[in-house]
């Protein structure tokens, strides 16, 4: 699969390009209020567009049904995580629940 | 003092590791059963070293995909890395550039996670990329050693058993208490549907759309 190593060596040097680009940029720029005020809402912004398709998609589609037992554990794990903001719970607590509604079916 | 840092960005990234460990697992029987080699499957982990990437490309590679669309997708769905970037630089902004390619190479999610909010404590910052240092290696170290862990476990991990969904738990974890503001809930919830509605955009695109949706809804509840 001599096409998987050119494609693993360029996405690992796009990826470390992506990583360092402002890291190196903001040497010689002050950066703009606006976007320092825009920065504060990254990570939830992007945490929350991973995860939440992962909970509300099945195959590419919406399932909002009791029977997405991903969505009933997340839901679960989100209240954990709201009442003890403790990251073990959190992902405990929403492993355990999807488990037992797996085993529903 | 540059120690006690790096301790404690190891000690924070510990309970991450919890929904990393069997997601790196995942990610190594999934490279097999798509037809990657024990070597390939791991220098993937070192050399892309971003776990959604990395699902996404071996599951491209197990239906054949051609390259240019591997590296598309691998591209696109690791943009959001440079938020990430801009969100670290001003604090990096004195450091060498070994450093800060090193710091660079480290910049995952979950490690961006725990560093930036190291960061935004505030006080002194010239010692904290010595805590940067440590939530990104320990990440790293597990990730590698997991990954390999899945790689040589192989099939004997059941997929019933739905590790691949630690990553979205972990990522709960780290948005929920985050929420501390309307201004961020609203980004949130916004960035939410986006990735929903756009999902079914080519290359992933959609990610980061709902990334720039959630980010500009937040900076618009700032201000009302």
């Amino acid at each position: 699969m001599t096409h998987l190593w050119l494609a693993m060596i360029l996405i690992g040097v796009l990826t470390f390009a992506t990583r360092i680009s402002f890291i190196l940029v903001v040497e010689r720029w002050q950066t703009p209020t606006l976007i320092r005020r825009a920065l504060r809402f990254v990570p939830v912004s992007v945490l929350t567009a991973i995860f939440v398709p992962e909970l509300l998609m099945s195959a590419g589609v919406i399932a909002l049904s009791w029977n997405n037992s991903r969505l009933l554990a997340g839901v679960v794990a989100m209240l954990v995580a709201w009442k003890t903001k403790n990251i073990i719970w959190t992902i405990v607590a929403g492993m355990g629940a999807l488990l037992l509604l797996l085993l529903r079916n | 003092m540059a120690w006690r840092e790096f301790l404690s960005g190891v000690k924070d990234e510990l309970p991450i590791l919890v929904g990393v460990i069997p997601f790196g697992m995942i990610y190594g029987i999934l490279a097999l059963g798509a037809g990657l080699t024990t070597i390939e499957a791991q220098a993937m982990s070192a050399v892309v070293f971003a776990g959604s990437a990395q699902f996404m490309v071996v599951q491209l590679a197990g239906v054949g995909a051609p390259a240019l669309v591997m590296i598309l997708t691998g591209l696109v769905i690791n943009l959001r890395h440079a938020l990430y970037s801009a969100s670290v630089a001003p604090y990096l902004r004195h450091l060498s550039p070994l450093w800060k390619a090193l710091l660079a190479y480290l910049l995952t999610d979950e490690a961006y996670a725990v560093t930036i909010t190291h960061y935004n404590k505030g006080g002194e910052y010239r010692l904290k990329h010595w805590y940067f240092l440590g939530a990104g290696l320990a990440l790293w170290s597990s990730w590698q050693i997991s990954s390999m862990a899945g790689i040589f476990m192989g099939t004997r991990v059941p997929p019933e058993w739905s590790l691949d969904f630690t990553l979205a738990l972990t990522f709960i974890a780290l948005v929920i208490p985050a929420l501390e503001d309307r201004a961020s809930v609203l980004a949130a919830i916004a960035a939410g549907v986006a990735a929903v509605l756009a999902f079914g955009l080519p290359f992933k695109l959609g990610l980061m759309i709902a990334a720039l949706i959630g980010i500009l809804t937040g900076l618009w509840g700032e201000e009302r």
